[in-house]
């Protein structure tokens, strides 16, 4: 098991490479990548920040849940951070295990927690030149006026026994 | 970091009296929050027994914090906590805004 906060791309032949044993009779990739429009609106790409330190023991914690969850050694996970373009892999998370339906449910369980936990946060780049925090009210310092319509608390749903 | 040469020091509960009794903890902010407040750290005294709300409250009332996202999470020395944890002179109490991973 290894996850790590990098700032450079992913390598996801390495991943791969690194959760490979003959044990092992399926391998999940997962790789999310940034997608050129969000909310209808059309995306020229997008910051990555992180509050670094604590999102590594996050998606570390997140990872050890699932090598006990679902009995395997074999998961690797990495999230860029930084400035990045259309289609560049922001995150990628390689499972290996004996079995495919464990392998999938594992890959999941990272993504779905790893969305909801670590505290990573992205500018997008608009085409008209303007930047918004995803999930915020508000746009980004000095880019204009107020959108309406988004509401951060449908887009991000945290852990029910942490909020009040 | 950018905001470390900005200090803000404001007591944000009363001590409890006779005495001047103060803890400094590091307050943290990212995303949002450091963009629309302008600094992504600075140090707060409190009285002892100040909670991670406590700090909250004081984050928005600084000028601006109206327009950020009014229900982040909070985290103290980089574990997520509820907003009635007592908090200890040093810690460092982050503002998780919405986090968008992935």
């Amino acid at each position: 098991m290894r996850t790590a906060i990098v700032d450079r791309p992913i390598d996801l032949n390495a991943l791969l490479a690194e959760v490979a044993r003959t044990a092992n009779g399926a391998t999940i990739l997962f790789v999310g990548t940034v997608r050129d429009v969000n909310n209808g609106r059309a995306i020229t790409g997008m910051d990555y920040t992180a509050y670094t330190s604590m999102a590594e023991r996050e998606l570390a914690d997140i990872a050890g849940e699932a090598v006990a969850k679902f009995e395997t050694d074999d998961v690797v996970v990495e999230h860029r951070i930084g400035t990045l373009g259309l289609g560049d892999a922001s995150v990628a998370i390689a499972v290996a295990h004996p079995h495919r339906g464990s392998a999938y449910e594992a890959s999941r369980y990272v993504i779905e927690q790893l969305k909801q936990r670590v505290p990573i946060w992205k500018l997008e780049h608009y085409t008209d030149g303007t930047r918004e925090w995803v999930g915020a009210h508000t746009r980004a310092r000095g880019s204009g006026s107020r959108q309406g319509g988004l509401d951060d608390q449908a887009i991000v749903a945290p852990p029910t026994e942490i909020r009040r | 970091m950018r905001g470390s040469t900005l200090r803000r020091r404001a007591v944000v509960v009363s001590a409890p009296c006779g005495y001047l009794s103060i803890m400094t903890v590091n307050v943290l902010l990212f995303a949002s929050y450091a963009d629309v407040l302008g600094k992504n750290q600075f140090e707060l005294d409190l009285a002892p027994g100040a909670t991670a709300g406590d700090v909250l409250g004081h984050v928005q009332a600084l000028p601006g914090a109206a327009r950020l996202p009014q229900n982040p999470l909070l985290a103290v020395n980089e574990r997520y906590a509820r907003r009635d944890k007592v908090l200890e002179p040093g810690d460092a109490v982050a503002i998780i805004p919405p986090v968008a991973g992935g």
